[in-house]
């Protein structure tokens, strides 16, 4: 980009990087400055790097022994399982793996509503994030139903018939995206065919997403403008590669004990019993990381207004950048927004307890107040918020303190080096 | 400090997934020591071989177990019968082959390489058989429950006499652990019902426990393999991890800001 030219030493090296410039993308990502106060929950991007690549591989692997059809599905999964050599280690591995991959993304994204990542300059990686979080979602969600489960059958029922919601065409949109008149084998086959299709569509977007990050670059934990390179900064090589991989370990750790330990504690018993049209399970619930969707959609009692309302709470979302009209982007320096955010984070946490209860009760008024207070905070506290909130003064730079050195700035220093 | 309530929200974004799985029962199963539990569960194998023979003795009269194989029965992990007396209990079941030259079907013993002979032909013929009910298949029964092997081994000994008040149908029992209490399965075990050939006294207990520990093994016949991957692999995240974590310090020293 702006950085310095990078010429290549070797003739046939010139010779190459003239005709496609490689070597100096290399050099671009060795080199790329970065702040160096950037604390771990910065080390989930390349964390999602290795969730994403673990998923294409272990899933092109399953791939070659999983048969798409409504009476082989089931068995041939059964089959991978005991026949398969470390068939079990693959699908255990690509199973949790989803469940891993959302517990990061979910962390990147509420990293970055803490720090305001997703302000200006930077709005367009955040809707490109966006974009990847729905596909995600879209991915999960087929993936899960092809092992052709009790949840996996009906499951896919219950999200496909939300299009039936639609006024005038959703019933023939739903027979459409069926291929008949019930979910049967040719919806299988098709959304074994998308949930193949999908993660390739993630990965260009995630190309994208880098890109897009290359250009301003990195936001960092204080939230300012900093200048790059400079004393600010560190190159990425071999400075963040380390942190990141240190913090790629500690996650890998997490996620073996899932594997190795109690591979099937995120799924669904139900899904071990071959799905069957004629029986409906007791209760019908989506995977953990969908819950907070679930209970909203649940919330409202029409059906077409409640399936509005699950659309809108992700694609709010992408409104974020021009909802929040606070010029400061690091929560560090908002008192206010601080406590607002984590009111939105247990907010979200109960959404997705109550999303896994039985809607009744004392359940569905949870859920209807949580829901509320979600669109709240987006719709009214957040523009609001950057009108009417005193922000603590910022440091000049990373490495400089706050003119005056306030007792906010060397509190600040203190929780950063507690990072 | 806030940091402390950070990392403590992302676990229970975690723990709310699974919280659902193990609050969805509010029934205190009964307890019994799975020696397959723990980082180093292994099976225990004169269990699995008992387990077998409860199983090929009582359940596999009704339960069908589709997706395991004669030869599974001496691959290490698993009960580990020596391969002539799998061989022999292939042999003892009959499968229907064909067509042969003539395209004719014909009946023969049954080899390692053939999956476990079913009871009935059919979902149909099963349920015909059994008022209505169709006798699960076991072969991922175990993982198929919440509760899993707790409330199979729970189901099986929860039979008591309906409370008073409680009518039930013809074909219908009353179970403590079953999800709304009826069932249509006779209680499947008595004590002595059947003679171990190891000598172990057949009581409902250890009946119980023999059979769900055979169950559990037919779920998931890599499960010890799992577990011994499973120490080594993490064991080795571990160590790599502290070396990676000295080298960041190390590297990261050159500048004078902390990581």
């Amino acid at each position: 980009m702006s950085d310095h030219e990078y010429v290549p030493k070797s003739k046939f090296g010139k010779w190459f990087n003239d005709r496609l410039p490689l070597l100096s993308l290399a050099s671009h990502l060795t080199d790329y400055p970065t702040p160096k106060n950037l604390n771990y929950w910065w080390t989930f991007g390349g964390i999602l790097t290795f969730c994403l690549i673990t998923q294409i591989v272990t899933g092109l692997t399953l791939a070659m022994h999983y048969i798409a059809h409504a009476d082989m599905a089931f068995e041939s999964v059964e089959h991978i399982m005991r026949d398969v050599n470390y068939g079990w280690l693959i699908r255990y591995i690509h199973a949790n793996g989803a469940s891993m991959f959302f517990l990061a993304v979910y962390i990147h994204i509420f990293r970055s509503l803490f720090y305001g990542s997703y302000k200006s300059p930077r709005e367009i990686i955040w809707i490109i994030g966006i974009i990847i979080y729905l596909l995600m979602m879209a991915a999960a969600f087929m993936g899960y139903v092809l092992p052709w489960g009790q949840m996996s059958f009906w499951g896919a029922t219950v999200i496909t018939n939300l299009f039936s919601a639609i006024p005038l065409v959703g019933e023939g949109i739903v027979n459409w995206l069926w291929g008949g008149y019930s979910v049967d084998n040719p919806t299988l086959t098709r959304f074994f065919t998308l949930h193949y299709l999908i993660p390739f569509l993630i990965l260009g977007l995630v190309v994208l997403h880098i890109w897009a990050l290359h250009v301003p670059g990195n936001n960092n934990p204080v939230g300012i403008d900093i200048k790059k390179p400079s004393k600010d900064t560190v190159p990425f090589h071999p400075y963040i590669v380390i942190k990141d991989g240190f913090a790629l370990l500690m996650f890998m750790i997490v996620f073996a004990f899932f594997v190795f330990y109690s591979p099937n504690i995120l799924g669904h018993a139900d899904n071990y019993i071959e799905a069957n049209p004629m029986v409906t399970p007791a209760h019908i619930v989506p995977e953990w990381y969908l819950l907070p969707f679930y209970a909203i959609l649940r919330s409202v009692p029409d059906k077409l207004m409640g399936v509005v309302a699950m659309l809108s709470a992700i694609l709010i979302l992408a409104a974020l950048p021009w909802l929040d009209t606070s010029k400061i982007r690091s929560a560090v320096f908002r008192p206010l927004y601080k406590q607002f955010y984590w009111i939105l984070v247990v907010d979200v946490l109960v959404l997705g307890y109550v999303g896994a209860m039985p809607a009744e009760g004392l359940y569905l008024l949870i859920a209807r107040v949580a829901t509320a207070y979600y669109f709240i905070h987006f719709l009214i506290i957040l523009p609001v918020l950057g009108f009417k909130e005193k922000t603590t003064p910022l440091p000049l730079s990373i490495t400089e303190p706050v003119l005056g050195g306030t007792p906010m700035a060397s509190a600040m220093k203190k929780k950063e080096s507690l990072n | 400090m806030i940091n402390i309530f950070k990392i403590i929200c992302s676990i229970i974004f975690l723990l709310a997934g699974t919280l659902q799985v193990t609050s969805a029962e509010k029934v205190d199963f009964l307890k019994t020591d799975w020696s397959f539990k723990g980082l180093f569960g292994k099976f225990d194998r004169g269990s699995l071989q008992r387990g077998y023979q409860v199983y090929t003795e009582v359940c596999s009269s009704c339960h069908s177990m589709k997706y395991v194989s004669y030869r599974n029965l001496f691959e290490p992990g698993g009960p580990e019968f020596s391969k002539e007396q799998a061989k022999a209990i292939a042999a003892s079941f009959e499968v229907t082959d064909g067509p042969n030259s003539d395209g004719e079907m014909f009946v023969r013993p049954a080899k390692l390489s053939d999956k476990f002979v079913m009871p009935y032909e059919n979902v149909k013929a099963a349920q015909a058989a059994n008022g209505g009910a169709y006798p699960p298949d076991m072969s991922v029964l175990a993982k198929a429950r919440s509760g899993g092997v707790d409330y199979i081994y729970s189901l099986l000994l929860g039979y008591e006499d309906a409370p008073n008040g409680v009518i039930l149908d013809d074909g219908v029992y009353y179970n403590k652990y079953m999800y709304g209490n009826n069932i249509k399965m006779a209680e499947p075990l008595s004590d002595g019902l059947i003679e171990y050939s190891d000598g172990t006294t057949a009581s409902k207990e250890q009946m119980s426990k023999d059979v769900t520990t055979f169950l559990m093994w037919a779920a998931e016949p890599h499960l010890e393999s799992r577990h011994k991957m499973g120490f080594k692999a993490i064991l080795y995240l571990i160590v790599l991890t502290i070396l990676v974590y000295f080298s960041m310090k190390k590297i990261w020293s050159r500048i004078e800001s902390e990581v």
